[in-house]
């Protein structure tokens, strides 16, 4: 058949691509950029304990807290839906863990499943409303975001006889062979060791003044890199981006556009469920502000890292970032001068350019003029 | 335009069974008389082109075909079976491929995850069953530089091609994944004069493959460059089938507009039309 025509040669108009115009193409370019910005704003203005291995650790936990819901947020966002309910979710998986180790006494390897479980079928079913309904998931999850919140408050109230406040997750969960999964730092005897060789800071005692890395960071790394593996290698992430792309176009190919959704709400409420037992472990307590605007938070974090916010376009790579960005201008601008609300303004600065960004980078991607 | 002679012509002959037999389809919608019989048949290995004007019933007729409508009387016969497509599906896996005009293709991911969407090669097994990249990149700047299209990289979106481009990237596709007709709904409507002609080189390719393809046109110039047989519907009737050389272009373009009125017109244009 190819002996028939002319094999096409090089179309003479095409210039041919710089190395610097390549890298455009990559979502996460602008959070990739936005670290960098940010990091050099704050060795300028910030006290250089920031960049310590503890300052760092300092940053990266509220970082890796609001990252794992950012990258779930990613996902759903490349996948062509929003979830607002993922910060009351948040609270919401939170009662239930609570109330199952301390109400109920159930020891981890139960609770922690349960919550997963009870979590995804609470996401499934935003899910089935979008799909069923036809609505766009804004509206749906809005409602899920004051549902929720309103569940969390009236269940807590009635789990302890009218405190918003759940106590007492860490005795209950004091000795339970799972906890050192969800809550506390990992690799202590490698900080130990580095400590007595002098390699890391230390107290006069001769501990070192960073016990370990915080469990959130692990599992913030470990879901990026997960999440990045799903979206680029296999063919559920190309699912993903072909049903945020063009759900009609993806389910005339066979791509089962349905299933992929209501998977993604399910992802993004897990995740939500994850944090929930992290930062309730943690604390010893569940409260119902917890995860207040996180899910704000989540999509800005998103949002700079490179997802669109029309969908079938962005990464979870760019999420982690953008959820870096985060935890260092929070965290960095107590080691500056500067008022600390300065981080509102920051936030919606960041989100705007952000925007603007990804809009000029998808026109360059589509060749759209 | 002189394309007469620019593509080779098979003479598919009238011995080869027909993959597809259409035969007095009718489809009624409520009281609306769509298809009032109309048969119609491709052979491997031909183009044969379904003309008519707007309205006339093309796209019920090949919806009909590919499996999204089912025919109120008549019967369908693939490869000599009698064949019921309950979906688009049924008729996809039978090997009826369908390119409809918005192409089922996504502008922002690249020509290599259009051209698998859906149908992902993997590799490796258990949780680490991954898409074959490397494979994937492979076939598709291999099928495409077989259609004529020199991708700059297999990463490349689809929305920096050129509308003819993607036309020919989502026939690649068809072909590739096994289909033995192609049906191809106006695919040269909204092209400007040289990705037509790119269009149609790709038809000319496909069909030497011995696919059979059925090519929706209202346009005679295009069809006549590459089909092999022509069938005109009008006011949901088939007017006839005719034989390449057995036609002219005008009597063509008088049997789609219903002869008549046409020549009226085409009197105070100038035969221009």
């Amino acid at each position: 058949m190819s002996d028939s025509m002319p094999q096409p040669a090089a179309d003479e108009r095409l210039k041919t691509e710089s190395f610097g115009a390549r890298l455009m193409k990559r979502p996460e370019l602008g959070a990739i950029a936005g670290v960098i910005l940010v990091t050099i704003f704050f060795l300028v203005t910030a006290d250089p304990a920031m960049f310590t291995l503890s300052g760092v650790i300092n940053f990266m936990t509220p970082a890796a807290q609001l990252g794992i819901l950012a990258i779930g947020a990613a996902m759903l966002m490349i996948g062509g839906e929003f979830d607002l309910s993922i910060g009351s979710m948040v609270a919401f998986a939170g009662l239930f863990f609570g109330a199952a180790t301390v109400t109920f006494g159930l020891p981890l390897i139960v609770a922690i499943p349960a919550t997963f479980l009870f979590a995804a079928l609470v996401g499934s079913l935003n899910g089935f409303i979008v799909i069923r309904s036809g609505l766009p998931s804004f509206i749906v999850t809005l409602a899920f975001l004051f549902i929720l919140r309103g569940l969390s408050l009236v269940g807590l109230k009635l789990a302890t006889g009218g405190s918003t406040q759940l106590r007492g997750v860490r005795d209950a969960v004091e000795g339970d062979p799972l906890a050192s999964f969800f809550s506390g730092d990992a690799f202590g005897g490698v900080f130990a060791w580095l400590a007595e060789r002098g390699l890391v800071e230390t107290f006069r005692n001769g501990a070192p003044k960073v016990p370990g890395i915080p469990v959130e960071i692990i599992w913030f790394v470990i879901i990026a890199a997960l999440a990045t593996w799903v979206l680029l290698r296999t063919p559920v992430g190309n699912w993903i981006f072909a049903a945020g792309g063009d759900a009609n176009a993806a389910t005339n190919s066979g791509v089962p556009v349905r299933k992929v959704k209501v998977g993604l709400f399910m992802v993004t409420a897990s995740c939500a469920a994850l944090v929930a037992i992290i930062t309730v472990m943690d604390a010893g307590s569940t409260d119902a502000r917890r995860g207040f605007m996180k899910e704000f938070e989540a999509i800005i974090a998103a949002v700079i890292g490179g997802c669109l916010l029309t969908g079938g376009y962005g990464s979870a790579i760019g999420a982690f970032f953008g959820a870096i960005i985060f935890g260092m201008v929070v965290i960095g601008l107590t080691y500056t001068d500067f008022d600390q609300d300065w981080f509102q303004v920051f936030l919606g600065g960041m989100l705007l350019l952000a925007v603007l960004f990804n809009n000029a980078i998808r026109k360059r991607v589509t060749g759209e003029r | 335009m002189t394309e007469d002679s620019k593509f080779h012509h098979g003479d598919p002959a009238a011995t080869v069974a027909p993959i597809v037999e259409m035969k007095n389809i009718e489809k009624h919608f409520g009281n609306i008389i769509a298809l009032a019989g109309v048969s119609f048949e491709v052979r491997p290995g031909e183009c044969h082109c379904l003309l008519g004007d707007n309205g006339a019933g093309k796209s019920t007729f090949i919806k009909t075909m590919s499996g999204v409508h089912r025919p109120t009387k008549g019967e369908i016969l693939f490869e000599g079976r009698h064949m019921n497509f309950a979906s688009p599906r049924d008729a996809m896996e039978a090997g009826i491929a369908t390119v409809f005009q918005d192409l089922a293709m996504i502008p922002l991911m690249s020509v290599t995850r259009n051209f698998f969407m859906g149908r992902e090669p993997t590799k490796g097994s258990g949780p680490f069953k991954r898409m074959d990249v490397e494979r994937m990149n492979a076939v598709t700047m291999e099928e495409m530089r077989r259609m004529g299209i020199a991708l700059r990289a297999p990463d490349q979106a689809v929305g920096t091609l050129s509308g003819g481009e993607r036309q020919t990237v989502a026939i690649a596709r068809a072909v590739y994944f096994g289909a033995k007709v192609l049906i191809l709904d106006e695919p040269t409507s909204a092209l400007g004069v040289r990705q037509t002609s790119n269009v149609l080189a790709t038809i000319d390719k496909v069909r030497k493959q011995g696919v059979g393809v059925v090519f929706i046109s209202h346009n005679v110039r295009h069809a006549l460059a590459v089909g092999d047989r022509f069938t005109v519907l009008n006011r949901g009737k088939t007017l006839g089938t005719a034989r390449r050389g057995e036609i002219t272009p005008e009597e063509l373009q008088d049997l789609m507009a219903g002869g008549q009125e046409l020549a009226q017109l085409e009197g105070s244009l100038g035969g221009t039309v």
